[in-house]
């Protein structure tokens, strides 16, 4: 399942056409897990591939995430439009190893840069986005007591900004992002539940460094809601290498420690992540 | 252990600290002083003549006078014994509507130039970095 995910996102990266490329290496983020672009567990105020100038840039992704007690794989397309708009489309399937039937999430994702340049001006870049969620397997979320088990939205601010050379002549980039949600386990459980029912403010941040012009390491943190009384939810954290061998292409190794899940405690695995941007 | 949010945080406040203590402004010796800035600005220029994208813009300049003005503002920028003298970014950019993708191009091109010329990447980074404000002055005009 892995390989296939790969191979079919490399292979539409060799696919040739006038490739959007204005923008500078690696400010196109990585995918995240809900298919918007930025870090690997948040979305950042980038957009996603490498349109500027009134360009289209298209891509594909695919994630995977392996802990002790679950798989979570992401695939999905993403568009961009003159380094202004993003729209992505991920598919979410959370395997709970040892049990048949995945729990299945479409995720639609909007975002729209507001002001700012990543790189070049003092202020951060600021985008709004929205993520529209839908549950194709509800049976645990209603299990479990959650509010709604069809579809959520979460809607977020993001600003982000790379500073040049900031760290002894290194860049460095960071992110903050505050994002207005009531899903649980980001919808994989439904939204809202019986300890806390209504949209809450979760903040995510993000820092990393250029150690080379092509290469970033990083850390991520996301606070995450705790609505149901069944099941604690913990804050997502990771710390990441991120690689960008050229323009078509970002591969993403990640370890996360992703808390409790459904009961599970202290669930941390390995991420890893690929986005190309075949157009 | 949890990955610690106090890493997270440390990241950002050195990130805040924007006036780097180790000289951020001073980076002429590290650019190779004069004859580093020369290699680099020669290399600069072949570049662009070799870009389709961006060759059209320079088709009619005075290449000898454009390296003599590129060498000065590289060296002033960088903290090195040099005035500009030459017209302002304003001036000599206005009425060419460079777009934000055309900009990024010569950045690459300045990249491709340092890296050529061996220039270390804190250099190359600090170069960038303060010739990022004039972008402005230079885009969509």
């Amino acid at each position: 399942m892995l390989i296939k995910g790969v191979l079919l996102t490399l292979l539409s990266a060799i696919t040739l056409s006038a490739h959007a490329d204005s923008r500078l290496l690696g400010t196109s983020g990585v995918t995240g897990l809900e298919g918007g672009a930025g870090g690997g567990l948040t979305p950042w105020a980038v957009i996603s591939g490498y349109s500027d100038d009134s360009e289209v840039s298209a891509g594909a992704f695919y994630t995977e995430t392996d802990v002790q007690d679950f798989r979570l794989d992401v695939k999905g397309v993403s568009l961009s439009y003159d380094n202004r708009v993003e729209l992505s489309a991920a598919l979410q399937s959370f395997e709970i190893k040892g049990v048949a039937g995945d729990i299945r999430q479409e995720i639609y994702g909007l975002k729209y840069r507001i002001s700012g340049d990543l790189v070049y001006t003092t202020m951060p870049q600021i985008s709004a986005g929205l993520q529209y969620k839908r549950l194709l397997d509800s049976g645990v979320a209603d299990a479990v007591g959650a509010t709604e088990s069809g579809t959520g939205t979460d809607i977020y601010i993001s600003a982000t900004s790379l500073e040049l050379g900031a760290l002894a002549g290194y860049h460095v980039l960071w992110n903050a992002t505050l994002r207005a949600t009531k899903a649980n386990q980001m919808g994989l459980l439904g939204y809202g539940g019986d300890d806390a029912d209504g949209y809450q403010l979760m903040p995510e941040f993000s820092a990393l460094v250029l150690v080379r012009d092509d290469l970033a390491l990083g850390i991520e943190y996301r606070k995450k809601p705790d609505n149901l009384s069944a099941f604690k939810e913990d804050s997502f954290r990771d710390v990441f290498i991120a690689w960008f061998p050229s323009k078509k292409v970002n591969l993403t190794l990640a370890y996360a420690q992703l808390g409790s899940i459904a009961g599970s405690d202290d669930q941390d695995g390995l991420y890893f992540s690929v986005s190309s941007w075949f157009k | 252990m949890k990955i610690s949010i106090v890493a997270v945080s440390v990241l950002l406040a050195s990130v805040l600290n924007i006036n780097v203590v180790h000289a951020s402004s001073d980076f002429y010796d590290e650019l190779g002083g004069a004859a580093g800035v020369e290699k680099i600005v020669d290399g600069f220029i072949s570049e662009i003549s070799y870009d389709q994208e961006i060759f059209p813009f320079f088709k009619d300049t005075n290449v000898p006078r454009l390296r003599e003005k590129l060498i000065e503002q590289f060296c002033m920028v960088s903290g090195g014994p040099c005035e500009y003298t030459g017209d302002s970014m304003e001036a000599s950019h206005t009425g060419m509507n460079i777009t934000s993708g055309e900009f990024n191009r010569v950045v690459e091109l300045l990249q491709n130039a340092m890296i050529k010329a061996g220039t270390p990447m804190t250099a190359r980074n600090r170069l960038i970095r303060s010739l990022a404000p004039l972008r402005p002055e230079i885009i969509e005009r």
